[in-house]
């Protein structure tokens, strides 16, 4: 095989390495999408270089604004990667088969996100050689301890989520040896989706607990339930909700790029279902949250919550964008079957969810940093260098790459080509 | 010969500044970055990226300039940032009250800054860098931090270390007296050094004229303020919030 595979031209070679019954761009129009993303790349790479061999001065942070763009961009994306473990979870321990229609594709968003997001982090942190100290002598008091443990445990199991897909490449799965270990594997995937599932809570949580125990920040100081406060449990539920709606979305724009039908309609009422009733539960509690904060929490350690709008340009409306614009609209327009049933409605949902749940990890890290706690001190501006975006740019056009490269070469929707077939006959 | 058997009482070192006395002249940076080590400023940072272990902040008020030094506070209830350490690398010294930092451990993850409310610590941005021959005039006592690392005001411990080790040459045993050099360098004495545990610091730095920033968030802060002007007092203990 290898022989043959050498001499043959490279769209011959290509075309070995496709799926029967899928319909793929041609390799050139294939390399020439993947071409501004190789050059994105490759500058994100060079502006991590420079800031890992000669510090991170080459950032806008500053000793006040510790956590910026890398910080809040992560959390994001971590919480959008959740609808890898809750896919899973629905699929494999919940028995909604439905899901199996979109579980490849979120478990490789899921790894991208993940991976992404460690490679961010490894070059946000000034002695990144240093890591494994939090396994060597780990504060268990720390909730970045549990996110460190939690994260790097599920990127493993995201990795062996990964793998049966690999396998099943159609020349892989040519070799017995690689088909068996795919199967066994698969076997395991229950156990796999429980473990993720429980890794997944945890860190979902303790990002959220990273801000909500900062007892010197009123602004984020959130009182809660034994050792986690609530923003432990609400960023556990925001992720839950918007994992479905990114899943959901990112099939979307992949049927719209690759123009053919991935999934039924009914799996994207699934996903939609499920976003939208999560999503209600959400705005309850964080409405219940932010109340008690305003009259308690934040009272309560001196500082009156309605003057933290007061002084700049995140007033109120950050707070009614995060609660009713990117909450209850999106979760209502979820909910309800008729406007689900109508696919820009639903996509409509999606983003919107998706939105908040971005704006809520804005809040809680650009936000907070910005605001002052000292009585003379000023509200602080912050604007990302461009090594920051080129270095989060770099990780955007990664996870496109992979997910591009996954797309081509593996199966992410099952449905395809089941789906391509029914429209050829229609 | 010190005798380990008895366990040795544990101070609280603490510090009353005077705020009436400060006049900013920035006597008490400059002899703590002398004492502790801490590089010239890179010629790109700014006042938001440069090592400062204390700052003095101006603030205008009723027509006249008060000068706040700000340093670490070595809160001593809930420290916020030492439960946030992912690594251990900020540590309370039990027999001193001091809030350490091992910058050999940190991470620089800069989750401590982060939890800090007093944005009292600072980030090594650049590589600490001294003019040439300027290294001969380092404090042997005291480590150079590497880049990429937070470090803070600890009370000049190099300096309770050699009063802890000529305690011992003397066969002592318990809480030793010292001046931290920001202490020691302020011309207008506006800066007293002490043990909170000891009746007479502890019943100056309770006098009515004291009080501790942001107070409201509980953390125990031991750094003490003191003026007898009410209204610059009642200005600076309420929360810029409220």
């Amino acid at each position: 095989m290898p022989s043959a595979l050498a001499s043959a031209p490279a769209a011959s070679i290509d075309r070995r390495f496709i799926n029967r019954g899928a319909s793929r761009s041609t390799l050139a129009r294939f390399s020439l999408w993947l071409l501004p993303w190789f050059g994105l790349l490759a500058l994100g790479a060079y502006a991590m270089y420079l800031c890992l061999s000669q510090g991170l001065f080459h950032t806008n942070m500053d000793n006040r604004y510790a956590f910026g763009l890398w910080i809040f961009l992560d959390l994001t994306i971590i919480a959008l990667g959740a609808g890898a473990f809750f896919t899973g979870f629905l699929l494999y321990v919940l028995r909604n088969k439905e899901l199996k229609a979109v579980i490849n594709s979120a478990v490789v968003i899921g790894l991208t996100c993940y991976s992404g997001a460690m490679v961010v982090l490894a070059v946000d942190v000034g002695q990144p050689l240093r890591a494994w100290f939090t396994y060597y002598h780990p504060n268990v008091h720390s909730m970045l301890t549990e996110v460190t443990f939690c994260i790097t445990c599920y990127l493993a199991v995201l990795a062996i989520e990964y793998v049966p897909l690999v396998l099943k490449n159609r020349q892989l799965k040519l070799r017995p040896s690689f088909l068996v270990f795919e199967w066994e594997l698969h076997k395991l995937m229950v156990v796999f989706a429980l473990v993720g599932t429980l890794l997944s809570f945890f860190h979902q949580g303790s990002l959220g607990g990273l801000f909500g125990v900062l007892r010197g920040r009123p602004f984020v100081f959130r009182e809660g339930f034994a050792i986690w406060p609530s923003t432990f449990f609400l960023f556990i539920l925001s992720a839950m909700a918007a994992g479905p709606s990114f899943v959901a979305l990112t099939t979307w724009l992949v049927e719209k790029l690759a123009r053919r039908r991935l999934i039924q309609a009914a799996v994207y009422d699934t996903l939609g279902r499920i976003s939208g009733k999560l999503l209600l539960a959400y705005v309850f509690l964080k409405t219940i949250d932010t109340l008690l904060w305003i009259n308690q929490t934040a009272p309560g350690r001196g500082f009156p919550a309605h003057r933290f709008y007061l002084e700049s340009a995140f007033g109120t409306w950050m707070l009614f964008a995060e609660i009713v614009l990117f909450g209850l609209l999106p979760a209502a327009i979820l909910i309800r079957p008729s406007w689900r049933a109508r696919r820009g409605a639903l996509i409509t949902g999606a983003i919107l969810a998706c939105l908040g749940v971005t704006l809520n990890r804005f809040v809680l890290t650009i936000q907070t940093m910005a605001l002052p706690t000292l009585p003379f001190d000023r509200f602080l501006y912050y604007s990302p260098s461009w090594q920051e975006y080129a270095a989060f740019g770099a990780i955007i056009a990664y996870a496109v790459l992979v997910y591009s490269f996954s797309y081509r070469y593996l199966t992410l929707f099952p449905q395809e080509r089941e789906l391509a077939l029914s429209s050829k006959r229609s | 010969m010190i005798d380990t058997r008895k366990p040795a009482p544990a101070a609280r070192y603490g510090m009353i500044i005077d705020l009436d006395r400060c006049n900013g002249c920035g006597s008490c940076s400059v002899a703590c970055a002398v004492e502790n080590n801490v590089p010239p400023p890179h010629p790109k940072a700014t006042t938001r990226t440069g090592l400062n272990w204390l700052r003095v902040f101006r603030v205008e008020h009723e027509g006249r300039d008060a000068f706040i030094p700000i340093s670490c506070m070595q809160c001593g209830e809930e420290t916020p940032c030492q439960s946030v350490c992912p690594q251990n690398a900020v540590a309370i010294d039990p027999a001193t009250g001091i809030v350490g930092q091992i910058p050999e451990r940190c991470l620089g993850c800069r989750y401590c800054m982060a939890a800090c409310p007093y944005q009292a610590r600072a980030f090594n941005w650049w590589d600490p860098q001294w003019p040439a021959g300027f290294e001969l005039t380092l404090n042997p006592e005291v480590g150079v931090r590497q880049r990429g690392t937070v470090e803070k005001c600890n009370f000049c411990h190099g300096r309770w270390h050699a009063a802890r080790q000529q305690a011992a040459a003397n066969g002592e045993n318990g809480p030793v007296s010292y001046q931290p050099a920001c202490a020691e360098a302020c011309p207008a004495q506006a800066i007293a050094f002490g043990d909170l545990n000891q009746s007479e610091f502890a019943a100056k730095a309770a006098g009515h004229a004291c009080f501790r920033l942001l107070d409201s968030l509980r953390t125990g802060p031991k750094i003490v303020y003191k003026t007898s002007s009410a209204s610059l007092r009642n200005a600076l203990q309420e929360s810029r919030h409220a």
